[in-house]
């Protein structure tokens, strides 16, 4: 059968070298930022990478409508204001925008629930792109399915633009047990567990072997605080997205900063006091629990 | 034997994994005091301006230099940029190591790349190359002094330089399974 993936030795674009940016952002924590004044702050207070888009989720929340794939000259020139790594979404299913963003040259594409679907059953075939994708997950079998459709990082979804870290701890904590239970599952087992995971079974017994995920996974989805990033990374993810948590607060780039030195000094409680203080007012958000059927964005990918 | 690896930001893990499988204790560096007790350090990748910022934020440069000046560190790609003199830009730097370093010099992660590197002072270094991975790469463009090359490209770029017992590579041995880089680096340790 012919295929479109890209071989192991290919010198550009193999899996290594996709998922070995991800393994350089762990720690670290990724900025949604809708300007090169933004993008400017975020480099400054820290950020490993920025993720350039028209609107942070809590407004794409706000404005309605049909949300797309940004402007590729806003793209551009927030990747001429920084040195750090610049990502850009693209809409499930939407492979031409994922073209667009690989010819613009960004150096990570987000296939992200943020925006609105553009197919409904099907997610864009990774492998065949140079750079590299990461994916929203909610649980291991939908983690499982996108590695196996070529994403090189992974990030638990939450719930974007709501402030609300509920979601995003329910959706790590899912992932995070399944592999628990994968880890002491007999390998006669792991055929009808990736039945019943609806993943990839070569996919699955990697996760088995590796006893992690086989790429890096950050947590996405209602970090707005540093408590927040210290609490997933001690719950186990390897680094944070911050969407709206820091342009939607008071005192942006310190609050930036503070979460920046949250999620390297994670288990470190008197730091966390340290760095927590005056930090003004957070994201005002929106508890996850009065948001009705249809208003969530977790719900989208397949 | 305890080797440190910095643990701001980047793949450390993937160092302390690889110093396990060669049975050496390998602890995670955050703050000045975790440095007085370990025989050596690596700087992982991540983003150098990340990494120079939170060790300019927690009062590490001063203790990172006098480390350096004590014992071996070993700086890869993004810890390269920040062993490096110079750069070009303003951002924190160590500046321990006399190279002049250009940050991300072959381009964005579309040009990311891996190439097999030949490398005399590992074991069989002359008849095995060693997988170079090369991810938002930096660039050695300028040496002085005591500073030896260690490794070329195939156009003859250098990929990996010594000055002492600091070691310096554009690459990320960690990301690989080939021990040979680190039981070098353990080996400057020992002498």
């Amino acid at each position: 059968m012919e295929t479109n993936e890209k071989k192991s030795d290919d010198r550009v674009g193999s899996f290594t070298v996709k998922s070995g940016l991800a393994q350089m952002l762990k720690g670290g924590v990724i900025m949604d930022v809708v300007s090169v004044e933004h993008a400017v702050i975020a480099e400054e207070a820290g950020a490993v990478a920025v993720m350039a888009l028209e609107r942070v989720p809590a407004d794409i929340r706000e404005h309605g409508g049909v949300a797309r794939m940004s402007d590729p000259a806003l793209i551009k020139e927030i990747m001429q204001s920084v040195s750090i790594p610049v990502m850009a979404k693209c809409r499930i299913g939407h492979f031409v925008e994922a073209q667009i963003l690989e010819a613009i040259g960004v150096d990570y594409v987000d296939e992200s629930e943020v925006l609105t679907p553009a197919d409904e059953r099907h997610h864009i075939d990774k492998h065949p792109f140079t750079i590299p994708f990461v994916c929203g997950c909610r649980d291991l079998g939908e983690a499982l399915r996108r590695i196996g459709e070529g994403a090189a990082m992974i990030r638990t979804k939450g719930e974007a633009g709501t402030g609300d870290i509920v979601e995003a701890v329910r959706h790590a904590r899912t992932v995070l047990g399944a592999i628990r239970d994968l880890k002491a599952k007999p390998d006669d087992e792991l055929m009808a567990y990736a039945k019943d995971l609806g993943a990839p079974y070569e996919v699955v017994k990697h996760t088995k072997e590796l006893g992690r995920l086989p790429v890096v996974n950050f947590a996405a989805g209602g970090i707005a605080t540093p408590a927040d990033a210290a609490l997933m990374m001690q719950i186990g993810v390897d680094g944070v997205f911050v969407g709206s948590g820091i342009f939607k607060s008071a005192d942006p780039a310190r609050r930036a900063k503070a979460i920046v030195e949250a999620t390297t000094h994670y288990k470190d409680p008197k730091i966390l006091a340290e760095i927590s203080q005056h930090l003004g007012e957070p994201m005002v958000g929106i508890s996850v629990s009065t948001l009705a059927e249809g208003e969530t964005l977790a719900d989208r990918g397949w | 034997m305890k080797i440190g690896v910095l643990a701001l930001q980047g793949a450390f893990s993937e160092h302390i994994h690889m110093l396990r499988q060669l049975d050496v204790e390998a602890v995670e560096v955050r703050l000045p005091e975790e440095l007085n007790d370990i025989d050596g350090l690596i700087i992982p990748g991540g983003e150098s301006t990340t990494i120079g910022k939170l060790a300019v934020m927690y009062q590490l440069m001063n203790p990172l230099r006098q480390f350096a000046r004590e014992r071996p560190v070993w700086g890869t790609c993004a810890g390269m940029i920040f062993m490096a003199k110079a750069i070009g830009m303003d951002q924190p730097l160590m500046g321990v190591m006399d190279i002049v370093v250009e940050r991300n010099a072959f381009g964005r992660q579309k040009d990311s790349f891996k190439e097999d590197v030949y490398v005399n002072v590992l074991k069989n270094g002359d008849s095995i190359p060693f997988p170079g991975i090369f991810i938002r790469s930096p660039k050695l463009v300028q040496t002085k002094g005591r500073v030896l090359m260690l490794a070329h490209l195939a156009d003859g770029t250098p990929v990996a330089a010594i000055e002492d017992r600091l070691l310096a590579t554009a690459f990320h041995p960690e990301l690989t399974t080939d021990t040979r880089f680190h039981q070098y680096f353990l080996s400057l340790i020992q002498t």
